[in-house]
């Protein structure tokens, strides 16, 4: 029981990662990686919401008939989707405006319905909670990594701590603009994914 | 009458949904191997955003925005005034997966070649982020009807291009020697990033 909670949980963050294998999720990991205070937010934000999505889900379902469970689904990760942004406007309203629509596109990050449609609908409710936090956690291993890079090299700075003191500042490091704009982050995930692949090679795709 | 147009010409190439905000990139990378099938993908997502995108409006306007259900239920003093906008994500879900529904009923009895040709890309629009995103920003840059019709139809079309193109590249990287650990994927997000580089340069027209 022990290696198969493990399995679950910490499986997707390389062997079946869901950026870079599953193709899941996507559009936030692009737009949201300028910072990584921002990654961290949306990390946590997305780890919460896939696990307790997949706890609910799975808690109830065998009563969701099959043919409104896509709506059921998108009820019980909207509502969880709302909370978070609503803490988030309460606590930390710069950074929900920075994060703008972002927050809001949880509910269609199809991280979270594909784990709850692949897997809680099948598994155990214990289970199923360690499947969505293991996910949220490949998603945000993701997320840090390119956020990372992005913010290292483009601003010189650590979690807005100067690592790099740049040339505007009287410093030695010139900013590296490509990093700063949001689509770098495609460079950095194909990169990536290039690297998980060679370190895993039957993740390779046939042609 | 300009003002339209030049909504539109902007929706379409400089705020490109998929190539400058990045919404939808799931399908985007997922469902780009060949042109037909993104053409058809394409043709959905534009009809569901032409409507789902004044839907939605009309619903946040009359009912959602801040203050508006005031009138109808005789608020006059500013500190009760009723505010549901924290709701907004839930029923725009709701909305969404309910027109996705209603058009693959209509589609199937009146257009049943149409129906066929677009298959199972309909119901997976509902959880396809461009259409949340496309409502989350009308509400967002706050748009009238008129504008956000045009809005929703151009932002489809905007998104349609961008996978067609993102297609047809992929149709003829087939023919070249890409590294075994980037095959597929991996080379698909370095493709859309060159090619989120090449709609940047719309960046600088100004309207």
């Amino acid at each position: 029981m022990a290696t198969d909670t493990k399995k679950v949980l910490f499986g997707p963050v390389i062997d079946n990662n869901p950026i870079a294998l599953q193709v899941l999720g996507v559009c936030s990991a692009l737009a949201v990686t300028s910072s990584l205070a921002n990654a961290l937010v949306m990390t946590v934000a997305v780890m919460l919401v896939t696990g307790f999505s997949n706890l609910f889900i799975s808690l109830i379902r065998n009563q969701i008939p099959s043919s409104v469970r896509i709506i059921v689904q998108m009820v019980i990760i909207a509502s969880l989707v709302i909370l978070v942004d609503q803490v988030l406007k309460a606590f930390s309203y710069q950074l929900s405006k920075e994060l703008s629509v972002f927050i809001g596109l949880i509910i269609t990050n199809c991280i979270v319905m594909g784990r709850a449609e692949a897997f809680a609908m099948k598994e155990k409710p214990g289970v199923s909670f360690l499947d969505g936090i293991g996910n949220g956690l490949g998603y945000g291993a993701v997320l840090m990594v390119v956020a990372f890079f992005r913010e290292l090299f483009g601003f010189g700075t650590l979690f807005g701590f100067e690592v790099f003191t740049l040339t505007q500042n009287g410093g030695w490091y010139q900013g590296n603009g490509l990093l700063v704009l949001p689509f770098s982050s495609f460079f950095i995930i194909g990169l990536i994914i290039w690297a998980i692949r060679q370190y895993k090679p039957e993740q390779v795709e046939k042609d | 009458m300009e003002h339209y147009l030049s909504l539109f010409v902007k929706t379409i190439f400089i705020e490109n949904l998929a190539l400058t905000f990045f919404l939808g990139m799931c399908t985007f990378l997922a469902v780009s191997k060949k042109v037909s099938t993104a053409i058809g993908l394409g043709v959905a997502v534009v009809v569901v955003l032409g409507i789902a995108v004044p839907v939605n409006q009309i619903i946040y306007q009359a009912i959602l925005a801040p203050g508006a259900l005031d009138g109808l239920m005789g608020v006059t003093e500013a500190k009760d005034s009723i505010d549901l906008s924290f709701l907004s994500f839930i029923t725009f879900i709701g909305v969404i997966a309910a027109l996705v529904q209603i058009l693959e009923m209509v589609l199937d009895k009146y257009f049943p070649a149409l129906y066929q040709a677009l298959g199972i890309f309909l119901p997976l629009i509902t959880v396809n982020c461009a259409i949340f995103g496309g409502v989350s920003f009308m509400v967002a840059k706050n748009l009238t009807l008129g504008e956000s019709v045009v809005y929703g139809i151009g932002s489809g079309i905007g998104w349609m291009l961008a996978i067609v193109l993102m297609a047809g590249i992929r149709e003829k990287m087939k023919y070249s020697d890409v590294p075994d650990g980037l095959k597929g994927l991996g080379i698909t997000f370095i493709t859309a990033g060159l090619m989120a580089f090449g709609f940047l340069s719309f960046g600088g027209i100004s309207l």
